[in-house]
């Protein structure tokens, strides 16, 4: 393959976004709705292509990957910033995906959005979302990255914002945007870590430099010793846990549903909250080396995917529900991270952006159909209503539980199975925890399908007149992401987890041979095989079971519904209280800065800097005038005086210092 | 003989210039000040600098001191209240002064400055002390010179347009502008002459 | 021949005279203005003392400069006080207190 070719090809594919991006933005007044959605979805539409080329190329076209540097930025020291490029297959599939999910996005916007009178700006700003995303997943150094790490943020929170005029909206992408500083913070440290080590910031020198001197030892705090690497792995891993949503730094993602549903889907369940689980993966030399890093990503991952599932029972907006589930399912993709199953982890992030997607334009439509209702008890009998959408979303939940056969089942069971072969009490523990999630996953899964298109008909006689399906741009982007939430495990399970997709060309490495994964390949005979396998294993029945308690408490017998939760009930506070960390977040982190913040403005400024310095000051000068003025009486004979006073003083020190001396 | 000269005169001197601070009358203030100047300028010619002591009193006792006399004489000064806190101020004046004089005195006969004993030449009878000062005056100072000129030149101008009065009806004065804006219409008139009646047509 | 000192305390003296003048006479702006004449007579005579004594002529140079400025000085001093008698019909110096900030 011509390599200039490619060069050019990136270069579109980074930049037609943002220039689609910019018209709309700019221009939007001009351009017009039909204008700005026909940029953008022409911008990204043509990106979409170019990525699906590049994946061609990388994966059958046997082109080598590709690592270039467009232009150097500065230099500082040895230490160069520099903006390049680097394409092998995990970046091929990020982009083909980050791509193709966003233009099913932009699709299914003009029918979201087409009554909003902010309509060009949101396709700016998702078409600029786009632009950041590839940005952030097609960047050869950490710099780049963490530009791109901040440009989604930024776009993130413009978008939970959108609709600015409401409070919670405010409020929903202020936090937002400062749990991810604190995230950014860690991930920023990280990346000054490695610079000062290794003084580079180049994937491909910095993996180089590490494999040479593995062992570097770093003083924090005082004289203890730490692994460098770990130190590293674990500052950019908090980076990954607050885009990623990840226990303690989750508390931004559900409320970030406060944004428009097309939002949800794209950013906050497809791609911008895998960009932890990609970064890892692109690091996976890193954190290779150090198993405490590696233990760190394990527990926390487990522990999000079965805490946040459970909260997600509870929930009765249907955004929010989706909203756990996801934050669940990205703790499945960052457990497999934990045990080397790096290609589990982002298999499980390539389907799960179609079904996560699919899941959130499916309650888009469900959202438009009631005019912008999301309450699901106010819900209830809408499949005959919606068949287009209940489909989609019943096709959804199943790759979402892990039915046999779809593509959530293999990216879940290779999860699962790559943790349960890991040696370790932490692996056994972290292996319960996302199995029984697996439980979870089932039971508030279907618990959604069955409030909103099954049972009685909750809603308002007028919301039901109106009923009807949504329009067609709605629903061909739920079909077109239905197919591969379907299909994709079926055709490609086999050689990108099992095979050798991500290691022939080095986009992931993996050091020990004892991992959870290569068990799995030792044992693979094919699909079928591993789907028979998997019935050895408690988590299809574990799925199955959820499925049946959820049928059984909302559909067939829901008067057993409160003697089920009455024992529960310490457990259903709990969880509506999402264990507190919101309660401990606002009282404590924010509670606590405000409090500090005010301490600080009584005291620092308006007693030291406003009391003591400046009117301190003011006061001290208009005293010392007022004393002062006292001599200036306005007599000229005063004045003539101390000019004489004066005279005598300076002959007195003229005698006393030479004639008398 | 010089010294029984430069006595008497310095005496005078100084009892003139005590009267000048301390008489009622600012008019005798200034007569005894002419009194002073006439002095010291026997002083300087006693030590040869006869330009200067012509100048002091052609220029003191012949311009600046007439100008005082002038001054004190136009204004309806109230005495009286100028004489106000007089010897309520005399013991500050006295100590300050003696003080001073204290020191001045402790300068000139101290050791370090050493002119104790110093005396002032005879004035030679060839050098010519005008023509000595315009010798140097023409030439090295021609500058300075000029510029005493110029600072002259200056008083004369400011003094005139400080007490120069405005306003005042019935007198002739320019008005630049109006002169400069004038038309022929202002100045010319022209006459037609009659020739048959031989009689002027003006308009009066 | 006359001793330079003589002349250096006569300088001092009225000087000092002047000085006290100043202090003395402190209502009345001529008085002061004639207070100033004789301190800057006292200085010229210093000049002259020394010119004679060192037979440097530039002392008398700087005699005559200084009785330059001096005249200059009281041409518009007087020219001040003309104008302050005009539009205050007093030339008391305690009345004047309009500098007082």
């Amino acid at each position: 393959m011509d390599p200039v070719l490619v060069e050019w090809v990136l270069y579109a594919i980074v930049l037609l976004p943002l220039i689609a991006a910019l018209i709309a933005g700019i221009g939007g007044p001009w351009i017009g709705r039909v204008g700005a959605h026909r940029v953008t979805i022409g911008g990204v539409g043509l990106a979409t292509v170019l990525s699906f080329w590049v994946l061609y190329a990388q994966v059958w076209g046997g082109a080598a990957p590709l690592d270039i540097t467009v232009y150097t930025w500065a230099t500082v020291g040895n230490l160069s910033f520099e903006i390049g490029f680097l394409v092998d297959r995990l970046t091929a599939v990020m982009m083909a995906t980050v791509t193709f999910v966003a233009l099913m996005v932009h699709i299914y916007t003009i029918g979201y959005m087409h009554d909003d009178p902010g309509y060009q700006r949101f396709f700016s700003y998702i078409a600029l979302f786009t632009f950041a995303m590839l940005m952030l997943v097609m960047a050869n150094n950490l710099l780049q990255l963490f530009f791109a790490w901040e440009a989604v943020g930024l776009v993130s929170y413009l978008l939970i914002g959108f609709w600015y005029t409401r409070e919670s909206a405010i409020f929903a992408n202020l936090k937002a945007f400062l749990v991810n500083r604190v995230g950014d913070l860690g991930l920023l440290l990280g990346i000054a870590v490695l610079a000062s080590a290794f003084g580079t910031l180049h994937y491909g020198e910095l993996f180089a430099a590490v494999a040479e001197a593995p062992d570097q030892t770093l003083n924090l705090f005082g004289a203890a010793e730490w692994s460098l690497i770990t130190v590293a792995c674990v500052l950019i891993f908090i980076g990954c846990m607050g885009k990623s949503a990840q226990v303690p730094l989750h508390v931004w993602l559900p409320d970030s549903m406060e944004g428009p549903t097309p939002i949800s889907a794209l950013i906050h369940a497809a791609t911008m909250v895998t960009a932890g689980i990609f970064l890892v993966a692109r690091l996976s030399p890193l954190f290779e080396l150090s198993t405490v890093a590696l233990t760190v990503v394990l527990v926390v991952g487990a522990l999000t995917a079965f805490f946040m599932g459970l909260i997600g029972l509870v929930q009765n907006d249907i955004k929010r529900v989706v909203a756990y589930s996801t934050l669940s399912q990205l703790g499945y993709m960052v457990a497999a991270l934990g045990v080397s199953a790096y290609a589990a982890g982002v298999y499980h992030l390539f389907t799960h952006a179609f079904f996560k997607a699919l899941l959130f334009l499916a309650a888009g439509s469900v959202i438009i159909a009631l005019h912008h209702e999301q309450d699901m008890r106010k819900m209830g009998g809408l499949a005959k209503y919606l068949p287009i959408t209940y489909i989609t979303m019943l096709i959804g939940t199943l790759a979402l539980i892990g039915f046999p056969g779809f593509s959530g089942f293999f990216s879940k069971e290779a999860v699962i199975a790559a943790v349960g072969y890991s040696a370790g009490g932490w692996a056994t523990f972290a292996y319960w925890l996302l199995v029984l999630g697996v439980f979870v996953t089932a039971l508030y899964s279907f618990r959604l399908l069955f409030m909103v298109f099954h049972g009685e008909e909750r809603m308002d006689a007028h919301a039901r007149e109106h009923l009807h399906e949504s329009p067609r741009v709605v629903t061909i982007p739920l079909l077109l992401l239905a197919v591969p939430s379907v299909l994709i495990g079926l055709l490609t399970f086999g050689p990108m987890v099992i095979g050798d997709f991500f290691k022939v060309d080095g986009s992931i490495q993996v050091l020990a041979t004892e991992h959870g994964l290569a068990y799995l390949a030792a044992g693979y005979t094919g699909v079928l095989g591993f789907i028979g396998h998997a019935f050895a294993t408690p988590v299809p029945y574990l799925a199955f079971a959820g499925f049946l308690t959820a049928w059984l408490l909302y559909i067939k017998r829901p008067e057993w519904r409160p003697r089920v939760v009455a024992p529960l009930a310490p457990l259903q506070r709990l969880l509506e209280h999402k264990y507190g960390f919101d309660w401990l977040y606002v009282q404590g982190a924010a509670g606590g800065g405000r409090a500090l913040a005010r301490g600080l403005t009584l005291v620092g400024e308006r007693w030291i800097i406003d009391g003591a310095l400046v009117n301190g000051s003011a006061r001290l000068i208009g005293r010392a005038a007022a004393g002062v003025r006292q001599l200036q009486t306005g007599y000229l004979y005063h004045y003539a005086f101390i000019m004489v006073i004066g005279v005598l003083l300076l002959i007195t020190l003229f005698v006393v210092r030479t004639v008398l001396a | 003989m010089e010294q029984v000269i430069f006595y008497l005169f310095a005496g005078v001197l100084l009892f003139a210039a005590t009267m000048v601070i301390s008489v009622r009358n600012p008019v005798y203030a200034a007569l005894f000040l002419v009194l002073a100047f006439f002095n010291a300028a026997v002083l300087w010619v006693l030590v040869g600098a006869e330009f200067l002591g012509l100048a002091l009193i052609v220029v003191y006792v012949g311009a600046v001191m007439v100008l005082f006399l002038f001054v004190l004489m136009m204004l309806d000064v109230n005495t009286a209240a100028m004489r106000e806190g007089f010897t309520r101020y005399l013991p500050v004046g006295v100590v300050v002064a003696g003080l001073m004089l204290l020191q001045l005195i402790v300068v000139i006969l101290s050791e370090q400055v050493d002119l104790i004993g110093g005396l002032i030449p005879e004035p030679s009878a060839e050098v010519d002390n005008v023509h000595a000062i315009g010798q140097v005056l023409y030439t090295a100072y021609v500058y300075p010179f000029e510029i005493a000129a110029v600072i002259l030149l200056l008083a004369i101008v400011a003094a005139i347009s400080l007490t120069m009065r405005r306003q005042r009806p019935n007198t002739q004065r320019q008005d630049v502008p109006k002169q400069l804006s004038v038309t022929k219409e202002q100045r010319l008139r022209l006459v037609q002459i009659d020739k048959k009646n031989r009689r002027h047509t003006s308009d009066t | 021949m006359i001793e330079l000192s003589n002349f250096l305390v006569l300088g001092a003296l009225l000087f000092c005279l002047g000085v006290a003048g100043i202090f003395i006479n402190r209502k009345n702006v001529i008085l002061l203005l004639m207070c100033i004449e004789l301190i800057l007579l006292a200085v010229n005579i210093n000049f002259i003392g020394f010119s004679a004594y060192l037979d440097d002529i530039a002392g008398q140079i700087f005699v005559f400069f200084i009785l330059t400025v001096a005249a200059a000085e009281v041409a518009i001093g007087l020219a001040i006080v003309v104008v302050l008698f005009r539009s205050r019909g007093d030339i008391n110096v305690a009345a004047l207190d309009t500098m007082r900030g």
